[in-house]
Formats: structure tokens, sequence, C-alpha cells
């Protein structure tokens, strides 16, 4: 079998895919769900109900209404405790609409909570762009950013394929692998509504060969479906993120500052192809997702299917408790998570695996002095110059960060993993990429 | 020897005195006519270049001061570090009157030290407020509260800060500080404000910028202003505003009565360089300490 891989950088983190062969469990909705409003990129959606209302599983409470915003949808049925502050992922506290869950689930109407698939796809290109921008959907890779926002295709521009993340390049995380197993017909149907959203008469789903499973699953299923074909691909970090993958499958290049809608392409989650599924064919609003609750001590290493809004606590009793020498809990990845300060912090659509690391492996190397070995330059999949970046950033020497094009760090953290003289890199080039960016908005409004 | 050692002489010499003379028409031809008055001021600034007065440099600031001078203008103008006294000797240079301004000081608008705002996450990223503030929430989980990793002190340029081992804080030296908002704009959670020195250096201030309500803010800290409004209404002068659940006294309104700082619940308000209050026989609540 021939495969490919992008040729810039990169690197083999140890995979640990504990959880591989946990099929996913539905976790409990836990007595009070915390919706917070902003869980996608852009603008926060505007809370539509008050403090006392009842609402119903799946009902709209907070609706996006920025160019680039999602709707919210009640993750369970009960009452509106309060609208108020509590701390999310970051830390800090932000709005949430909480809600007291009751016993008895009532979904809201309209909505086939039914396990039967429906193949047939009756509808036109702007119903689906609507009904998917109706349902909330956002990329469930992490980025969080609006679906619909992608499939509306601006005047000039061409698209011909759509490509499939399949990858899950991130150790540890196997939420995406799982869906791909379990839910693959649904998904390859999502793929289809994707396709008919897009226009295009072609999809690729990449998926890494170190999941042989679910390549050959996908590869019968797909036989059904005509214009869908599976790539297999060889085994490399970061090959999940967007750029690479389409390097990867079309061996195209996005240039610098560009989409890839530029070279032809439009890149979504295989989670997120199964959240338009439910979505379409369904009506069902995007309100809860696959969350891997993995770590080299945990007793139940899981993945779950989880509501947004549960506390992180509740994913952790489910998976046997936090084990005694926990030294971080991170959600995400090991390369790209950030590490949590509480688990009050509810899972949000963007959360896509719950790592305990033990406190031995969570702690940093010492900081030495950088001995210019450039390994943070070959492994950098973009091309960049970690080391001259992160330099830049603690300098405050932002119009050199810029020129720099620190805007293209994809905050893979392949450079910080490589770096022998433990150099916090990606934490000096995130903060860096953040005031470079507001920079850049300031000038152009 | 002689033939040797004339010729060299006349050649060099004479090359030189032409040069020397084509030097000095073009030194004529591009003359920089500078104010002589520049010189004069900048001479009598401290010299730090610490940027307090909002120029680029102590000579930057003479310039700006000669030409406010032509104008007829320099009110606007001060040397937080020189002071008053400076600010008199330039404005005598110009042959112009300096207005004495009331002296400024730093103060930490945070009493979240290690005891009142234990920490609850160890944060391991790079070792400065900046990046800490943009990478976390904080050990402590305040939003507001200091990081005390001493951005602050490193950025002071008259050695007029340290950290408090023990607290954690910065602490500000008010014989050193000059006011020349370094630190203020060093600081990323902009706790650090100038404020009025005070008669005799007294001065009352909130030692709190915790914006959440009172309830979240006690949870992290046991000084936190709550918002409770109290010395608000207890202050004679109308000089307490609260706003966003923080109070904030007016440095120029406040006329150091001290009836705010024992109504506060949570000993929010602190008093510097106060004498001690005499002991009221209904054991009042005691004044923080300063």
């Amino acid at each position: 079998m021939k495969t490919f891989t992008f040729t810039l950088g990169g690197i083999h983190p140890e995979e640990n895919k504990i959880s591989e062969h946990s099929p996913v469990e539905r976790l409990e909705i836990p007595g009070q769900l915390f919706v917070p409003i902003t869980q996608h990129l852009g603008a926060p959606a505007k809370v539509l109900v008050n403090k006392g209302d009842q609402v119903k599983t799946g009902q709209l409470i907070a609706r996006g209404e920025a160019f680039i915003s999602a709707n919210i949808h009640a993750p369970g049925t009960g009452k509106v405790s309060k609208i108020d502050v509590h701390p999310d992922q970051s830390g800090y506290r932000k709005t949430m609409v909480v809600i007291d869950v009751d016993e008895t689930e009532v979904w809201e109407d309209g909505i086939d909570t039914g396990t039967s698939i429906i193949r047939s796809i009756p509808y036109a290109k702007e119903e689906i762009i609507q009904k998917i921008k109706e349902m909330g959907i956002v990329g469930l890779g992490g980025a969080t950013f609006p679906t619909h926002v992608k499939l509306m295709i601006p005047d000039g521009k061409k698209v011909e394929t759509l490509i499939i993340n399949g990858v899950e390049c991130e150790p540890y995380l196997t939420s995406d692998h799982r869906v791909m197993l379990e839910r693959a017909e649904e998904m390859l149907v999502g793929v289809q509504i994707l396709m008919k959203g897009l226009g295009v008469n072609r999809a690729v789903i990449g998926i890494e060969k170190n999941k042989p499973d679910a390549i050959a699953h996908l590869s019968t299923m797909a036989a059904g479906f005509p214009g869908i074909e599976v790539a297999p691909l060889m085994v490399k970090y970061p090959q999940g993120a967007e750029k690479q993958l389409i390097k990867s499958i079309l061996n195209r290049e996005v240039p610098s500052g560009k989409l890839p809608l530029d070279v032809g392409c439009v890149v979504s989650n295989a989670g997120t192809a199964l959240a338009v599924y439910e979505a379409v064919q369904k009506n069902k609003p995007l309100i809860e997702r696959v969350v891997t609750v993995t770590g080299k001590n945990v007793k139940h290493p899981c993945n779950l299917l989880v509501r947004v809004g549960t506390p992180i606590q509740a994913l952790i009793d489910k998976a046997g408790g936090l084990p005694e020498n926990s030294g971080k809990v991170i959600s995400g990845g090991p390369m790209m998570g950030k590490a949590l300060n509480t688990l009050e912090a509810p899972v949000t659509k963007g959360t896509s695996g719950i790592l305990v690391m033990q406190q031995g492996e969570s702690l940093r190397k010492e900081v030495q002095n950088c001995i210019r070995c450039a390994k943070c330059t070959q492994v950098c999949p973009m091309g960049l110059e970690p080391y001259l970046l992160a330099q830049e950033a603690k300098l405050e020497k932002w119009d050199m960060a810029e020129a720099d094009k620190v805007m293209d760090c994809i905050e893979c953290g392949s450079c910080l993993y490589t770096c022998p003289s433990g150099r916090p890199l990606l934490d000096y080039i995130r903060v860096g990429k953040s005031k470079v960016g507001n920079i850049i908005r300031t000038r152009k409004n | 020897m002689t033939n040797i050692i004339v010729p060299a002489v006349v050649s060099l010499g004479s090359i030189g005195l032409g040069a020397a003379v084509i030097l000095y028409f073009v030194a004529q031809k591009f003359k920089v006519i500078e104010d002589p008055r520049i010189d004069e001021v900048e001479e009598n600034l401290p010299g730090a270049n610490c940027g307090g007065c909002g120029y680029a440099g102590c000579r930057a600031f003479a310039e700006t001061l000669v030409k406010g001078a032509d104008q007829g203008d320099i009110s606007a103008l001060n040397c937080p570090a020189g002071g008053n006294e400076t600010m008199a000797n330039v404005a005598k240079i110009l042959g112009m009157v300096a207005e004495a301004k009331d002296p400024q000081i730093a103060v930490l608008r945070c009493s979240g030290s290690r005891a009142n705002a234990p920490q609850k996450v160890r944060y391991d990223g790079p070792q400065t407020c900046q990046f800490a503030h943009a990478l976390s929430s904080g050990e402590s989980g305040c939003p507001n509260g200091c990081l005390g990793l001493g951005d602050c002190v490193v950025t002071c340029l008259f050695d007029a800060m340290y950290m408090d081992e023990e607290t954690g804080l910065p602490v500000i030296i008010e014989d050193k500080c000059v006011a020349c908002g370094a630190c203020v704009k060093a600081c990323p959670r902009v706790i650090i404000e100038l404020r009025d020195k005070g008669k005799k250096s007294k001065r009352i201030y909130v030692s709190c910028m915790n914006t959440e309500k009172g309830a979240l803010s006690r949870k992290n800290c046991t000084v936190s202003c709550i918002g409770c409004g109290k010395c608000v209404k207890v202050c004679p002068h109308d000089a307490i505003t609260m706003e966003n659940n923080i109070a904030y006294i007016d440095d120029v309104k406040c006329k150091l009565c001290r009836k705010c700082v024992p109504e506060c619940p949570t000993a929010a308000i602190l008093e510097l360089n106060f004498p001690p209050r005499k002991e009221k026989t209904e054991g009042e609540p005691t004044p923080a300490e300063a």
C-alpha cells in the first residue's frame, strides 16, 4: 500500500493510544450543566433564556449573531438556575448558563432520537448550510471554527476536494478513531452531506497507518459511497494539522497567510462529519461529543459520549477517579492541550480529550541556554525558526516577529518537544502570536 | 635625511591645511544651530532617562521644554524623577515659573500575599509576569491579583522595588520611588497605580483590583474588596466611588480622615504612615496593618 506524508519537519512522539480498544460509553448527565456561551472561535453567542426558565434538551439557548459565531443548545432538560460566571478551561471565569437537570429527559420537538440510519439527502445546498448553522456545528478537532462559515465559499473561489481529517495525530487521543470504527456509516453520510453543501464530487478521508482497523473498516464502507476514498497516511506528528494534511493527501502547499480554500479544498474533522449527519438528518444540535479520558495511571481509560457542559470532574470519576500521583490534568492531547487549573471547568464543543499525567512525566525540563543546535528549525512543520521567534517574543520585538511569520505558527509544539535545552519555546511563541495578532487587527481597523 | 623630511612635512602639512580649510567651510555651510539652552536644561535634569516625563530620555525632554518655553507654556511638562526642585531650576533657566506639583508615588493595589491568597495550582511556564498572565490565570485563582514574578522590580531603574520573599508581593521603597511609571506599564494586570504621595507620605487606598462579585473573590483571597459599599457610605468627602464591584478612593478628594478603614469588612483598605490609632474600649476592628 502506497502511503504519503508531509515533507517539512514533524516528529514521532510516543503514541500511547491506551484507550484505543475501549468502545464509546455514554456518560450519564450530571446534576448540573455549565454551558459556556463561547465554545467556538469568534464572537460569543447571545443568551436567549432567563433565570428560572425551563429548557428541553436541544432547545436553542444562545444565538450566534455575528458572522463567525455559533448557536448553543441546551445539553439537558431542566431549569436554568442562573446565568453567571464559572471557571472555564482557561481558569478564568466566563459567563455560562447553568442548568439544574431534571430526572426525566424531554427532547425538543422535531429531534429524531432514533438509531435508524437515514441515507437519502433530500436537501439543497443552502438548506444544508442553514441547518448546520442552526444546529451550532463547529469543527470538533479542537479549533472549533463554525462549520457553516467553512461551507460558504466566497465568489471567485473554487473548491474541488473535501478532506476529512481522521488522522488524530495527537498521542493518547482516540475519540475520532472510535467514531470512525463505531459510527462509520453515519459519518460517511455526513461526509456526503458536506460534499453536497460544498458542491464537490470528491472527498478523501485521511487516516494514519497506526489505525489499521479504521482504515480497513472505512475502506469497505466507502465502497457504497461514490466519490469518497480513504487515504492511508504515514504516522507523523502533526499530520492532523490542516495545512500538513493537505500537503500529505493532495501534495499542495497552502501559502503563508492563505486558507485551504485558496488551493481548492476544505478540511473537516471526522467527528464533525458525524455531527453534521446528526444535525441535518436527525435535526439534532451539537450537544454531545466523544471525549477520550486517558493517562498512564488512570484506572479505566475510556472514550465517553459526554454532554457539553459536564464538569470535567465527572469524566475523571467515570474513569476511576484521579490517580494519587497525578501531576497535571490536560484538556486535549499532550502536545497541544492546555493544563487545567480546576476540574470544575466544563466540557465544551472543542474538548477532544482529558489526559491525566503523572507527577514525573508532567514536569518540565530545567531551562538551559539555547545551544543553537537548530533541532527546532528542523522539526518545525511550517518551516519557521522557533528559537528566533521565541527570543523575539521574549524581547517584545513584535515587528520582527511579524516579519519572521510568527502568525504561521500552528502551535503544534514540535519545537518544545525536541528542544534539548528544555526551553519553553511554544509558550513564548503563543504569547508572541496573540500580541502580533492584536497588532494586526488594530492596524486593519 | 633633510631630502626626505622637508618634502614630507611640506606635503603633509599642505594637505592638512587644505583639509582644514575645506572642513571649515563645510562646517560653516552645514552648521546645526542648536539652542544653547537645551544643553543647559539637560544638565539640570536628573539624567536617568527613565521616560517618566513621557519623552525618550532627558535630552528629548530638554528639547521639548525649550520648545514649550518658546511657545510660552511648560505647565503640561513635568519631570517626576527630579520633582519640583528640578522643575523650578529648569523654569528659571527658561525664564518661566513652574507650577509646584504634588509629588506622586507608586502603590501596589493588591494584598494577595501567600497567606492571604494561597497558591492553588502551579505555573511552570516562562517566569515573567507578562507570560504568566497571557498563559495562565494565576496561581491563586484571582484573575486580577499580583502574579509575583517581579516584572515591575526588573523594570525599575531606581532600585525602588524588591520582591518580599515571605509575601510574594513586590514592595515599593518610598524614599527611592520617583513615580516614573515604568512599573505601571510593566505590570500586565495593571495593579500598580501612581497616587499622590500625600501629606507626610500618609496615604489611604483600596488594595485590591478584583472585579468579581464578593463571594467569588473571597474564595481566592481573604483581603479582597467585596464591593459591599460600606466605605462609600461612610466617606464624608465623597471621595470613594464603586465601579465593577471595586471601590476606588480618589486621592485628590480624600482628606485622610481614615473613617473608611475600620469600616471595611475584609481589611482591603490600607493606610500608610499614620500614627497608631488610640484603642477604643468597645473593641473596634483593628485597622489593617500597613
